[in-house]
This record gives C-alpha cells, sequence and structure tokens, in this order.
C-alpha cells in the first residue's frame, strides 16, 4: 500500500465542463465491454490520438465539472486503462466522481487546482494525505472523502472489495449515517 | 416509519423521502447526511447495462436480489445497428434470461417506466443520467454508472449522500411557440452546466399546474444538464389524475415543506420567454431564436427521452403540416416509447411526417447518441431537441449541434435553417 500511496507523474491539463462524451464518444464506448479497447478512445473528443500519447503513470488535472453529461463508466473505465494512474479536478460531476471510486481510479477534489499545474509538469498524488504536491512544492489538500470510499478505492473498486468481503463498504452505514 | 417527517414543515422534497425511505423511516437526513437506500426499481440500458452484466459476473454474486424490480430496456441502439451492438444486446438478452429480470426492447427506458412503472415516493436507481425524469412524479429518481448498478442488483441497496436544494418559483403562461423545453433550457443558462450538481431542483409555483405530465417529464429529465441528482414536481391534482388513469398507487406523496430551506431561489415568469436555443459545444450557452435564426442547418432531430413524447410530435406535426422539409436537409423524427410511436400512426401525425418528407423512426434513442438513424457526418450542422449538444454527440468531432424545443426545430427543418416557429403555429 505504501508504495502505492504516492503516484508520481507527469500531467495532462484539461479545461472546465469536460464531459463524457469527450471522453469516451457514446458510438464507441456502446460497441465493446473490453475495458482496453475503450481505452483506445479516451479523449477522443480532444485528441483521436490520445491514446498514442498518454504513458503509464500519467496523471489528469482539470478544471470544474469533469465528468459531466451521461453516467457512462466507460469514461473513467477508458482513462483508468489508459493507464492514468489519478484525476485531480477543481469539481467532478456527480456520477462521473461516484464512478471513479466505484472503479477504483483515483480522484481528488481540489478547488484552484488547475491555476497550479502546466500541462506536463510532473506532480504528485498523496493517497495517505489525499494532497496533491505541485512542481513549486507545495501541498494542496484535497477536499476530504468519507473514510468508507476511500477505502472502497484503495481496495481498487467494487468488484475487489466485493471479491474480499462479500459485501458493499456502504453496508456498514445502514442505520448510523454519516451526519457532517 | 415516523409520521411526522412527511408532515415536518421544515423539510425539503430531497430530505423527507430520503428520511422516510432510510433506515426504516426512523431518523431526518439533512444535506450531507449519507445513508443508505432500498430500491424499488433498478434500470440500465444497452449502453450501461452490459458493463453493469460483467461486473456483476466478475463479482461472483450468485443470483439478484429481486428480478421483479431490475429492469434492462434495450433503446439506444435499438434495434441493433451493427453486429458489435448486436453481440452485446445478445449478452443482455442472456443475462434476463438466467436472472428472471425484466427486458424492454424498443422504448426509451425514461419514457416506458413513467409509462408502466414509476410512482410517485418510490426510489429508483437508472444507469443513466436522465434517469431523474422520475422526479416529475414525485420519485426518488437518480442516476448512477453501471458497478454501482450490478452493486444494487446483488443488494437491492446504495448509499446516497443527502443533496442541498433549490427551488424553482414557475409563474405566468406561455406565449405562443414556448414550451416546457424554453424554461428549463433558460434555467440550465441562469445556474450554469453545473449549477445543479450534487443538487436536488424543486419546481414550484402558480404556474406548475398548467404543465402536462409529459411537459413535467421534459423538465425534469433535461435538468440533467446542469448536473442535478434530483429533478421532482411535487404530486398535485394532474399528478393524482395520472395516477388514477393508469391505475397505478403511489407509495408516498411527498410535499415539501414551506419553511424548508433552500440553497437558492429561481423565479421565471413563463409569459417572459421566447424560444431558446443553445449553441454547440455547452448545454448553457443559450440565446433566443431570433439572434440564430437563418443559421444553415443540414439536419433537425425531433426525438430523444427529453422530447419524443406525444405533445412534442403533435406540436411537430401541427407545424409540418401543409410544408415540405428543404431540399438538401434531412428531418428525422423518433418517438421515446412504442406507446407513443402508436399513437402518432393511429391519429394520422405519421402520415403528416411522410408527406413533410421527414423520416418516421421507431422509438430509440438513435441520433441523440450519434449511435444510428441520423449521425452526422464531418462539419455538419444540426437543429435537435435532443438533450446534449456536447462534440461528436451526434457523429463527427467537426459536427456541430444547437439545441431547441420540438417546435424550434420542426420550424428549421422547412426552412432548411434555423427559424422561429412562432411563424408556423
Amino acid at each position: 500500500m505504501t508504495s502505492l500511496s504516492i503516484l508520481k507523474g507527469r500531467t495532462w491539463v484539461w479545461p472546465d465542463d469536460v464531459n463524457t462524451d469527450i471522453i469516451i464518444p457514446f458510438r464507441f464506448k456502446a460497441r465493446t465491454n473490453d475495458p482496453v479497447e475503450m481505452a483506445k478512445y479516451a479523449m477522443y473528443g480532444f485528441d483521436p490520438e490520445f491514446y498514442k500519447k498518454v504513458k503509464p503513470g500519467d496523471l489528469f488535472v482539470a478544471g470544474k465539472n469533469f465528468g459531466g453529461g451521461s453516467s457512462r463508466e466507460q469514461a473513467p473505465v477508458a482513462i483508468k486503462y489508459s493507464n492514468v494512474a489519478a484525476v485531480v479536478a477543481e469539481s467532478f460531476a456527480r456520477i462521473f466522481y461516484r464512478n471513479c471510486f466505484a472503479i477504483g481510479l483515483p480522484a481528488l477534489e481540489v478547488p484552484g487546482i488547475s491555476k497550479q499545474v502546466k500541462q506536463f509538469d510532473e506532480i504528485e498524488v498523496n493517497l495517505q494525505d489525499w494532497s496533491v504536491k505541485t512542481r513549486d512544492g507545495r501541498v494542496h489538500s484535497a477536499l476530504k472523502v468519507p473514510e468508507f470510499l476511500r477505502g472502497l478505492m484503495r481496495e481498487g473498486g467494487l468488484v475487489e472489495y466485493y471479491k474480499d468481503h462479500h459485501g458493499f463498504p456502504w453496508e456498514t452505514l445502514e442505520n448510523k449515517a454519516i451526519t457532517r | 416509519m415516523r409520521q411526522d417527517i412527511l408532515t415536518d414543515d421544515s423539510l425539503t422534497f430531497a430530505e423527507k423521502i430520503i428520511s422516510v425511505r432510510a433506515d426504516g423511516g426512523e431518523n431526518i437526513h439533512h444535506p450531507g447526511d449519507i445513508t443508505v437506500l432500498p430500491a424499488d426499481l433498478a434500470m440500465a440500458q444497452d449502453s450501461t447495462g452490459p458493463l453493469a452484466i460483467k461486473v456483476f459476473g466478475e463479482m461472483g454474486v450468485p443470483k439478484v436480489w429481486d428480478p421483479s424490480k431490475i429492469h434492462l430496456v434495450i433503446d439506444h441502439s435499438f434495434p441493433a445497428p451493427d453486429e458489435k451492438v448486436a453481440n452485446l444486446h445478445h449478452l443482455m438478452r442472456g443475462f434476463v434470461k438466467k436472472h428472471g429480470v425484466r427486458l424492454v426492447e424498443g422504448s426509451i427506458s425514461h419514457q416506458h417506466l413513467l409509462e408502466n412503472h414509476i410512482v410517485p415516493g418510490m426510489v429508483l436507481f437508472g444507469a443513466d443520467s436522465h434517469t431523474c425524469q422520475g422526479g416529475a412524479v414525485g420519485a426518488f429518481a437518480t442516476g448512477i454508472g453501471s458497478s454501482e448498478m450490478a452493486a444494487v442488483w446483488a443488494s437491492g441497496k446504495l448509499w446516497v449522500k443527502v443533496p442541498e436544494s433549490l427551488k424553482v418559483n414557475l409563474t405566468g403562461q406561455f406565449k405562443k411557440g414556448v414550451f416546457a423545453r424554453d424554461v428549463v433550457s433558460h434555467f440550465i443558462a441562469t445556474v450554469g452546466e453545473d449549477g445543479g450538481n450534487y443538487r436536488s431542483i424543486e419546481w414550484k409555483g402558480a404556474a406548475v399546474k398548467d404543465l402536462s405530465i409529459a411537459s413535467r417529464a421534459c423538465i425534469s429529465n433535461n435538468s440533467m444538464e446542469c448536473g442535478c441528482k434530483l429533478s421532482v414536481f411535487e404530486v398535485d391534482p394532474s399528478t393524482q389524475e395520472y395516477f388514477r388513469s393508469v391505475n397505478r398507487k403511489p407509495m408516498y406523496e411527498i410535499n415539501a415543506g414551506s419553511k424548508a430551506t433552500y440553497k437558492d431561489e429561481y423565479d421565471i415568469d413563463l409569459g417572459k420567454l421566447g424560444p431558446e436555443v443553445a449553441e454547440p459545444g455547452n448545454v448553457d450557452k443559450v440565446k433566443e431564436v431570433g439572434e440564430l435564426e437563418g443559421t444553415p442547418i443540414d439536419e433537425a432531430f425531433i426525438g430523444s427521452s427529453t422530447n419524443g413524447r406525444y405533445e412534442d410530435l403533435a406540436v411537430t406535426a401541427k407545424i409540418l403540416k401543409g410544408h415540405k422539409v428543404k431540399s438538401g436537409t434531412r428531418c428525422i423524427i423518433t418517438p421515446a416509447s412504442r406507446n407513443v410511436f402508436e399513437q402518432a400512426i393511429r391519429n394520422g401525425l405519421a402520415e403528416i411526417f411522410l408527406q413533410s418528407g421527414a423520416v418516421f423512426t421507431n422509438a430509440t434513442c438513435g441520433a441523440c447518441v450519434g449511435t444510428h438513424l441520423g449521425v452526422l457526418g464531418e462539419n455538419e450542422v444540426c437543429i435537435s431537441s435532443s438533450p446534449r449538444n456536447y462534440i461528436g454527440r451526434m457523429g463527427a468531432i467537426t459536427s456541430k449541434i444547437y439545441l431547441s424545443s420540438p417546435a424550434t426545430a420542426a420550424a428549421s427543418a422547412i426552412e432548411g435553417k434555423i427559424a422561429d416557429p412562432r411563424r408556423y403555429l
């Protein structure tokens, strides 16, 4: 776990309101059930050749409302199977954000982050502290996430979690809701 | 269940329905709380269901929690336009056979569920963002992804965070050529593409009583384009009449308290709205039709879960009657369900469409998602009553989509350029 808790990589910087149609168009995602095939169409709306340019361990930093629009889980799956290690954004669209935890793709909300990072900057995402260290050495805390969700992400998503626990992480919440 | 939750004057719709349905209705939940809701209905369609089936298999869950509550809907690409899609449809039918869950083919899920299954107070999870349409009749209806859908199939439950709420007060009366779609387009332009993210929108005010259930469904459905979790209309005499007519009984009639706390409140006077058109790329770049009139188009698409209901097809027929679609422009009309399709044929709408030179297809999502029946080529321009105008949504990434009501799209089909529907009504 410790060795995987700090992700260092070069950054792809994306603007505000990158929707799931841009991340993977319907006509491709609705014609395969293979995540490796889905990754060939990652970020197709911006660059149909993105899959040739991305390198294992790369990171995403985006503006507000990353992943808006369609509920398609193929969007975070295409990013994960492009071997992008984590997605950091000013904010995420609701369903995309849930999907990231469900498939075990680290997703951190860090207000202001898109102004702190330039294309291909080397940055560090710390999954232990839930923070991002930019090139200038500054550490930016991500918005807090309930522990049951971080645990789900650490274990690799719902499939891995269910295999290990024969249940779902939120089942422990029943009748004792988390209150802010 | 604590009956006092239903009558608590300080709670929003979202607070009430989550409190009533979670933990046996024993606790009041406020925005930010996280709890677990039991599902009354779980829906996945042909572009999210196959992945959910795969995930369900990988989890190794032997059987689903309740086959009668699980609906698999083949709607996005129906009937299969190619071999790859056909194989995924085949996978879905195999799952239906193995687990005994419900199968629907050839009606858009949201319209099918509204026509046949949703009732007020129900908890509905759908692997499709526009599931929030169910809020039109006072249900908790929200979109999720494929893995979480697999978890619902396994356990019948899912975690939710109680959202903050926005209140929209609708007053006044529509002027000629202005429809429900124009209201929701105007609202999205006001709050922005993420203005409803994580939030529950409550549509209230004196004008609501004049909105048909279909118009409310359009508004609840299209509210997704500002990112909402829920978009709800309270149960009123129209809703009650609708459920009497279809012989289905509400589970709970949940109305927000008059002293509930809202994150923001908005007033919209319907009488001040004109026909609205969103420019390509973002759903919140909205202008009145006059500012974009004359923009040449290659295609007009009338359909989708947002605007493919009978009332949408009826106004389209009213506009197209006695006119021809402009030569060189294609007009594609796609109903939202088999039921709407049948009604349109029975009542003579199909004949009007065909005489005008339009293409009248079976019910499917089709052109809206660029999968078949109206895909756009390089640099083509479309005006569409569908919900999204994003890059490459309907085909080539260089194509461009303007969004409007069915009336504006129909008038534009006649002229071959963006046109004001008021000239034809």
